[in-house]
């Protein structure tokens, strides 16, 4: 476990000499930046605002959603691409150990992120009375923590089966997107609805999260889909001793 | 040290090592010889813990690749052919996350040590993506060297060098032969005549000949060679020397008067050739033997597979 600390700490680290990490957070920070301000001042225009820091986190869903993609698509691919990914494996150092610790620099990364963020809703506090509901607030980040985890996961799962970058940004968005609108296919009444809603993303976390409700199921299924994918990435390295 | 048993990888249908079995001893530097794509660095991986073999086995250090990988891979310090090395770290942190990884003691220190044995002192806190391929070579060597490893595997590891570096890297694999056991590849002969204690030629995943280099030599050299400068026309010294006995075989040599002569092996031709030279009215100027070198023998030992040979498989 310790290895995979180590191997967070470099990964965290090189996120900051990185210039797509960069590019990311911008853009993360900006389209952010920019609808807060747009909602802002049409708030002022019409002399109300609704006090409710749901205003940041919608859109901030969607563009988790791109952003994910960018933040992991070379965490394993260009170790693979690079070669480095050989002196990893030939170091006394567990493929778990390696997968794990991706994931953890990558959330490192995913976090400070989420927590810049932070900043809107308490603006938004300053400038309301009596200010927004912090108890919402707080129950939609952790959602919103525990969803990027998965999304984090997945990305480093599906980073670890190319040796592009590029390839893996197109397809870990790919699955986002179906993960994302999968649950759509589930509001009939077909045989597999219930099982086609339970995968929805989006549904474990509009459902309760977001409404400032935190369920121990949806925060199961978050949390069971990292460790399913983190596991599938686990194997894929294995596998690709074998190769 | 290393004990090979019957190792065998398959990349698909394609075998990239059939059967290779092999040890090397404490303490010795062991030359794997082979041309591009002769299976050196698969037989590499396979010890350094990256990949399993298809099938037979191999113990490093006591420790079986397979089922004590991580045993293994602490014991071992690996140089990969390409030296991958992550560009955005300075050669300090990097020295620093690889040994921390491989829980060296007093990491600081020992990273510090490192350094100075490797030579890169001044480009300590210099990023790993600014640095020649010299430089980062010898971060790669430093990087196998940090937790002081009892089995060293270099992989090429003067390949895209400029001579003087090449120097000084034999010179500091010699050194490093001297307390470890060394297993290193190259595809440059006198590098293994050079460096090496004993050398495996492979081809196309097979070991074709195992020796010291000196007795690779004497072995396949299947007799004495002689060369013999005489005051005369080329045609007429081999017209004189063909019919001596014990000379199995004459060519003309590379200038006028040299004649290279090849006879039975334990059989000394000197005498008679000198006298026969020498009573035919000539002057003898020269004459002495040659050794056949590695580059003859390897080419003799690997030439009908390197016509059909086109893949690089096993190397990429």
């Amino acid at each position: 476990m310790r290895n995979a600390w180590i191997i967070a700490g470099r990964e965290f680290h090189s996120y900051f000499v990185s210039p797509v990490a960069y590019a990311v957070a911008l853009m993360f920070l900006l389209i952010l930046g920019g609808l807060f301000a747009a909602q802002l001042y049409v708030g002022v225009q019409f002399g109300q605002m609704t006090p409710d820091g749901r205003i940041v986190i919608d859109p901030l869903v969607t563009i988790l959603l791109f952003a994910t993609p960018a933040i992991t698509m070379r965490l394993m691919a260009d170790e693979q691409r690079m070669g480095t990914i050989e002196l990893l494996l030939t170091s006394p150092v567990r493929d778990w150990e390696v997968v794990l610790g991706k994931w953890l620099g990558a959330m490192g990364f995913m976090l400070i992120l989420l927590l810049a963020t932070w900043v809107y809703p308490l603006i938004l506090h300053r400038l309301t009375s009596p200010g927004i509901d912090q108890g919402i607030l707080v129950s939609a980040y952790i959602g919103l923590v525990l969803m990027a985890g998965a999304m984090v996961a997945i990305g480093v799962f599906i980073s670890s089966l190319f040796n592009s970058p590029v390839a893996a940004f197109f397809v870990t968005l790919l699955v986002l997107l179906f993960l994302w609108i999968v649950g759509i296919f589930g509001r009939g009444t077909g045989s597999g609805s219930e099982l086609l809603s339970y995968l929805s993303f989006v549904d474990h976390y509009y459902g309760n999260f977001y409404q400032g409700l935190l369920d121990l199921g949806d925060a199961v299924y978050y949390a069971s889909l990292t460790a399913l994918a983190l596991l599938l990435g686990s194997q894929v390295v294995e596998a690709r001793r074998w190769r | 040290m290393i004990q090979a048993e019957g190792l065998t990888k398959f990349y698909g249908r394609h075998p990239a090592v059939q059967g290779l079995t092999f040890d090397a001893e404490a303490g010795e530097i062991l030359g794997f010889l082979g041309p591009n794509g002769a299976g050196k660095t698969t037989t590499m991986r396979i010890l350094a813990g990256y990949m399993p073999p298809t099938s037979g086995s191999a113990r490093v250090a006591g420790f079986d690749v397979v089922d004590q990988s991580l045993d293994v891979r602490r014991r071992v310090g690996y140089l990969p052919e390409t030296v991958p090395l992550y560009p955005e770290m300075s050669v300090s942190e990097y020295l620093t996350f690889m040994g921390s990884l491989r829980r060296v003691p007093n990491l600081d220190e020992r990273v510090h040590e490192v350094i100075e044995e490797v030579r890169l002192e001044e480009r300590a806190d210099s990023f790993i993506g600014n640095l020649s391929k010299g430089l980062r070579q010898r971060v790669g060597v430093g990087q196998a060297l940090l937790h002081k490893p009892e089995v060293l595997i270099l992989d090429e590891p003067t390949i895209g060098l400029d001579p003087a570096q090449i120097i000084e890297v034999r010179k500091m694999i010699q050194e490093l032969g001297r307390e470890r056991t060394v297993l290193l590849s190259t595809h440059i002969l006198s590098e293994a005549q050079q460096v090496c204690d004993r050398v495996l030629i492979i081809n196309r995943g097979q070991i074709v000949a195992e020796d010291t280099p000196a007795n690779l030599q004497a072995q396949l050299a299947g007799g004495e060679r002689l060369r013999v400068h005489a005051a005369m026309e080329t045609h007429e010294l081999l017209d004189l020397l063909k019919k001596v006995p014990g000379v199995t075989r004459a060519e003309p040599g590379e200038s006028e008067g040299v004649v290279e002569l090849a006879s039975a092996p334990g059989r000394d031709i000197r005498p008679l050739v000198a006298r026969r030279v020498v009573e035919g009215g000539f002057d003898l100027l020269e004459m002495r033997p040659v050794g056949i070198s590695l580059e003859e023998i390897f080419l003799e030992l690997t030439r009908e597979e390197t016509s059909s040979e086109g893949e690089g498989v096993a190397d990429a």
